[in-house]
């Protein structure tokens, strides 16, 4: 019989039915000896599955097992119970493996610790009541007890993590005895000490400290005894690396672990393991959204993995890709996911894929980064012609909502559509090819409603088209209701059309009933040209539909009719009562059968028939209306050619905020300008093929991360260096090309025509304050991190600055307002200075913004900022007239507690809404002044700040995936030149990873 | 882990461990479509594979391919040196394993995976700890009954 059963397994694996001796493995399991049982629980977990009828039959032998003296019985039971077990017999066997918890051989707890964690994924409101008992087994002597504990704590804490907290410290304990070898030599796997329970462990301290700083604190020393310890060129190392990363990017975020972490996962990237480089990717693809500079790091070897010949690295680098999309790197992006979208076969790659170019294109309504209407439709063309028939139909569903519902330019929208409309014909035109459904779908909804934008007299080009598909057979049934819709549409519109007579004729007589019931209506429309004409309005089809549910406009009708004597509506549910009552005598019908068609023949109801000849009209544009008036909020505002708002203005206010600083800065760049030279001979010398993908390399990684860090190669230093340099050179000798720099030049040459800045001043002036400031805070540890890098090159340009304009610090008067005539070239230094300031700001506590005085012509605000050792106070003086203010004198009692180094009023006071603002800082010492409030004690280095609101805009700039940062000003400035600027011999691709700076988004700090 | 396949580089099956409720058809049709991709990769590329929505690890001994099916959050590497582990742990019983030993001795092998592997996570990482569990258990085999009682305590 064993025999027979081994053989049958093996039959069962070779694919032949062997159900037959399902039942046999059964009786084995019971009756047989200790090695007939063996064999029998072998096969009964092989061949059934959980819920399978005959496992019930299992369910005695396994008690009986359990309670056997033998040990050998009992592991076999627990072992069968942790495979597969019915879930409502659990109660059965349940107080049996309890017990088997304090049993004196490890092995029997071992198991028994895992059939409860089976039974715990099962139905984990059975073991609730045990909880306390697995805390005793995760302290039980045996590691492999401890270890199969882990398991059920994984699980749980993953389901809620807040509930055991408390377990941390005992979690954090564990490991540092497992990293520090205190196990026995056993668990060693190649001398690393047993890597399965430090993974475990590490993943369960992921979860526990996911947003919660005080869990995280107490396990950052073991994680960096783990990072360090992990050293070892072997798999197994790798992965607790691996793992160890993925923790240290989960917890609360510690920057010197951040570091490490950072380094491991270049250690991943770079190693020439096709392995470690597909976990390097897969780690970067997790930490790309906390900090993107690590991608800008590896992009010569992303670049290289996207080419990859192993499909499998080259998704995972799509992926990475993904995540990363914005404004500037859209279009590459979205051309190599189509690339791999080609040459891929298996559906679900395809759906994902898809899915994830519409999500980018259309279904991510924060930011919208396609860059024009042409590339947007060839685009989605290509989305609809590879993935139409499997894509998820919410993605044609958003892609006609968004060309109905435009974005705020209205002309934009009206070549977008007319676009869309052009592309389609000529799609339509070319023979022989065959779309998939749905997007032949969004084809007519296009043409039925944007036709018109051709300008054309009639539409008869399009009909022909139209009536072509609906003449193919391998169109759907669905796709023609569209296409007849479309048609409809487009009668209205038509003075008279033979194309249309031949198609109602057509399908007048069509077998579809669908289809004849859309020809009649076209048909008795035409007829009624009026009534078509106001049924179906041109360019309507985002307004809402006014549905009469009451269908108020037919009372007349009925009331007319019931003064002749008709019957009165009687409700469904009554006329069935009394044709029930009235064939109560003898009922040969089932009484499911005559419900439905009592129901049918009893429906006087005039409305519902007419309602159904008007609204059905068409019936597919009026479903699609409808849709449109459902999810008609938050669409429109967020999509825009510019995308947000907010990030328009910082463009623009980034610009010319950056522009000042050549101008101080010349002299530094002639000197600079031979480190330059050399740096470009290195690049000349490159091989054409580097190049080729250091140019994809910028246009991906454009706009990424904070632009100093922009590294190829890994040469970061010189590099980088010569990006930072070239642009100003360029920037202050040669024109402006691309627009943003037209912009700035446009500024520069006036320094008044800032009308645009005072409305957004305004508007900063409004909604500035706590939300801005509270966001910087949050993103203090981020931001410090990344700027220490940046802080020498700051200071060294600052000081220059400063040295130019000496007065700044040397002016100790106190009421010293020294009105300068230009403001231009002193700005720079000013929001140097400012934003410095500002840096230090953002991470600290700080009042609200309280109006301290007015008058009919200005109004003094001020907040104040507490920081470890001083006080800034920053005070924002804003004219609330038209007219000009030629200097503005702040007074400040008592004046012998201020020093106020400085102030230039802005020149410019053009527009209504000119704002003036001055920024004062006053360090104080904190403490004195909390417990004084006087403000007595003064710094003699007293900093002061002046912030000339009107020309150089004091802003914050956020990289697009949405990190607000406060970086300085000054180090902004400096980024902005090396941004935009480059020298004219670049190639144009280049040029593109510079501009990525200039999508920055501002907000505003004071 | 989801699942764990043994098969031949003919594409012949010599082992199957489901660790997920799923219908014969369902497996069958996995089973197959993985056979294939699998059998169809090159030896330099890499040892992963994202199919549907699962991870699938598989590595090549000789001429047979181990393949386990993990979830996405699982760690990849460690799923590896599991499929390592568990040839070692063949090793070491059958003596220098090799694909005969496996087909003939196939209930075995599954025994082994038992000790190792419970409910589809690691059980023991011992690797003696395993073995001296297959042993005990396998003294049933050579024995009677009586004498592995005696064994036991």
């Amino acid at each position: 019989m064993k025999e027979c059963m081994v053989r049958l397994i093996y039959c069962e694996m070779l694919g032949y039915d062997a159900s037959f001796g399902y039942i046999h493995a059964i009786k084995l399991a019971q009756q047989g000896n200790l090695l007939e049982k063996r064999v029998g629980y072998l096969a009964v977990s092989l061949f059934l599955h959980e819920n399978h009828e005959l496992l019930l039959l299992l369910v005695n032998t396994v008690v009986k097992d359990l309670q056997s003296t033998n040990l050998v019985e009992v592991c076999m039971a627990l072992t069968i119970v942790s495979q597969i077990f019915p879930r409502e017999m659990i109660p059965a066997v349940l107080p049996l493996i309890e017990d088997k918890l304090q049993h004196s051989k490890e092995i029997i707890r071992r198991k028994a610790v895992l059939a409860l964690y089976k039974f715990h994924l099962i139905a984990p409101n059975q073991v609730q009541h045990i909880h306390i008992k697995f805390r005793k087994a995760l302290c039980d002597r045996d590691v492999g007890v401890m270890a199969a504990s882990l398991h059920i704590y994984f699980r749980m804490i993953k389901e809620n993590s807040s509930g055991y907290k408390d377990l941390t410290g005992s979690f954090v304990t564990i490991l540092k005895q497992v990293v520090g070898g205190k196990l026995p030599v056993d668990f060693n796997y190649h001398s690393v000490p047993a890597p399965w329970i430090q993974i475990q462990l590490l993943r369960i301290l992921g979860l526990l400290g996911k947003d919660d700083q005080r869990t995280s604190e107490l396990m950052y020393d073991v994680l960096d005894e783990s990072l360090r310890r992990a050293e070892l060129n072997h798999n197994v190392t790798y992965a607790i690396l691996f793992e160890c990363v993925h923790t240290v990017y989960s917890i609360y975020p510690k920057s010197e672990l951040l570091e490490k972490a950072a380094k491991c996962i270049g250690k991943f990237v770079l190693s020439p393991k096709i392995n470690l480089k597909y976990l390097g990717l897969k780690a970067l693809t997790y930490v790309i959204q906390q900090d993107p500079t690590l991608a800008l790091q590896h992009q010569m070897t992303i670049i290289e993995c996207l080419d990859h010949p192993d499909p499998i690295i080259k998704r995972e680098t799509l992926e990475l890709l993904y995540r990363i999309t914005n404004a500037q790197n859209i279009t590459v992006i979205v051309q190599k996911m189509l690339e791999y979208l080609h040459q891929s076969k298996e559906e679900y790659i395809i759906v994902n894929l898809v899915g994830k170019i519409a999500d980018i294109l259309v279904l991510n309504t924060v930011d919208t980064y396609a860059p024009d209407n042409a590339w947007f439709i060839q685009t989605m063309n290509a989305v609809f012609s590879v993935g139409g028939d499997v894509m998820h139909p919410d993605i044609p569903n958003n892609f006609m909502r968004l060309l109905a519902e435009g974005f705020d330019d209205e002309t934009e929208d009206q070549q977008l559509r007319l676009y869309a409309v052009q592309s389609y014909l000529t799609l339509l035109d070319v023979e022989n090819v065959f779309y998939p459904q749905k997007f032949l779908q969004v084809m007519s909804w296009v043409l039925g409603e944007y036709y018109y934008l051709l300008d054309k007299d009639t539409p008869e080009e399009v009909l022909t088209k139209l009536y072509k598909l609906l003449m193919n057979d391998s169109v759907s049934s669905e796709t023609k209701a569209w296409l007849i819709a479309a048609v409809t549409k487009l009668t209205s519109q038509a003075h008279s059309s033979n194309i249309v007579e031949r198609l109602i004729q057509e399908f007048t007589i069509s077998l579809d009933t669908c289809m004849r019931q859309h020809a009649f209506e076209l048909k008795h429309l035409r007829e009624n040209v009026e009534l078509m004409k106001s049924l179906l309005p041109v360019d309507k089809s985002c307004e809402d539909m006014v549905v009469d549910a009451s269908l108020s406009f037919l009372d007349g009708f009925v009331a007319e009719e019931l003064s002749q004597g008709a019957a009165p509506y009687k409700p469904h549910h009554q006329r069935q009562e009394e044709k029930l009552s009235q064939e109560k005598v003898l009922n040969f019908e089932p009484y499911g059968l005559s419900f439905s068609s009592s129901g049918f023949t009893g429906r006087q109801s005039p409305a519902g028939i007419s309602l159904g000849s008007d609204i059905s009209g068409n019936s597919a544009e009026t479903g699609m209306k409808e849709t449109n008036s459902l999810k008609l909020e938050g669409i429109k505002k967020l999509w825009g050619k510019e995308g947000y708002l907010p990030k328009k203005e910082g463009k623009t206010g980034d610009e010319t905020e950056a522009l000042p600083v050549p101008q101080e800065s010349i002299i530094m760049e002639n000197v600079d300008q031979a480190v330059t030279k050399k740096d470009q001979c290195q690049v000349l010398t490159q091989s054409k093929e580097e190049k080729e993908k250091q140019l994809l390399a910028s246009s991906l990684f454009v706009g990424l991360g904070s632009e100093s860090t922009i590294n190829l190669l890994g040469k970061a230093d010189t590099v980088s260096h010569k990006f930072r340099r070239k642009p100003k050179v360029k920037e202050t000798k040669s024109g402006e090309t691309t627009s943003a720099h037209s912009m700035t030049c446009s500024y520069f040459s006036s320094s008044s025509n800032a009308t645009y800045e005072d409305d957004y001043y305004l508007d900063a002036l409004q909604d500035r304050g706590d939300k801005e400031l509270n966001k910087f805070s949050l993103n203090s540890e981020l931001l410090d991190s990344e700027s220490l890098t940046e802080l020498p090159s700051v200071e060294k340009l600052s000081n220059c600055k400063l040295s130019s304009s000496p007065s700044l610090f040397t002016d100790n008067n106190m009421e010293g307002f020294h009105p300068s005539q230009s403001t231009a070239p002193s700005v720079a230094p000013e929001t140097s200075l400012a934003s410095s300031l500002l840096e230090e700001t953002s991470e600290h506590m700080h009042s609200e913004l309280v109006e301290v005085c007015h008058n009919e012509t200005i109004s003094v605000s001020s907040y104040k900022i507490w920081k470890d050792d001083c006080l800034f106070i920053v005070w924002s003086v804003s004219n609330k007239s038209g007219l000009e203010l030629k200097s503005a004198n702040l007074e400040i009692a008592p004046a012998e507690n201020f020093k106020l180094l400085r102030y230039e009023p802005a020149s410019s006071s053009h527009s209504p809404a000119c704002v003036l603002s001055l920024a004062l800082s006053l360090s104080c010492q904190i403490n004195k002044y909390i417990k004084s409030l006087k403000k007595k004690k003064d710094q003699p280095g007293t900093k002061k700040n002046k912030q000339n609101r009107a020309s150089g805009l004091k802003m914050e700039l956020k990289p697009p995936h949405g990190h607000p940062q406060a970086d300085s000003g000054c180090r902004r400035c400096r980024h902005h030149h090396q941004e935009e600027g480059h020298d004219p011999e670049e190639p144009e691709q280049l040029r593109k990873l510079f501009i990525g700076g200039l999508s920055f988004e501002t907000t505003d700090i004071l | 882990m989801q699942f764990m396949l043994l098969f031949s580089r003919q594409g012949k099956l010599r082992l199957q461990k489901w660790y997920v409720p799923l219908s014969d058809k369902e497996k069958k049709k996995i089973t197959r479509e993985l056979v294939q991709t699998v059998l169809a990769r090159k030896p330099k590329m890499c040892s992963f594979l994202e199919w549907r929505d699962l991870k699938i690890v598989y590595k090549r001994y000789a001429s047979l391919y181990f393949c386990c099916a993990i979830e996405d959050q699982d760690n990849e590497l460690i799923t590896l040196e599991i499929i390592h582990r568990y040839v070692e742990l063949l090793d070491k019983y059958f003596g220098s394993v090799c694909e005969l030993d496996i087909i003939f001795n196939f209930e075995k092998a599954y025994f082994i995976l038992d000790e190792f592997l419970l409910g589809g996570e690691v059980q023991e990482t011992s690797k003696k700890n395993v073995l001296k569990a297959i042993e005990q258990a396998d003294l049933l085999q050579e024995n009677s009954p009586s004498i592995v009682l005696n064994y036991c305590r």
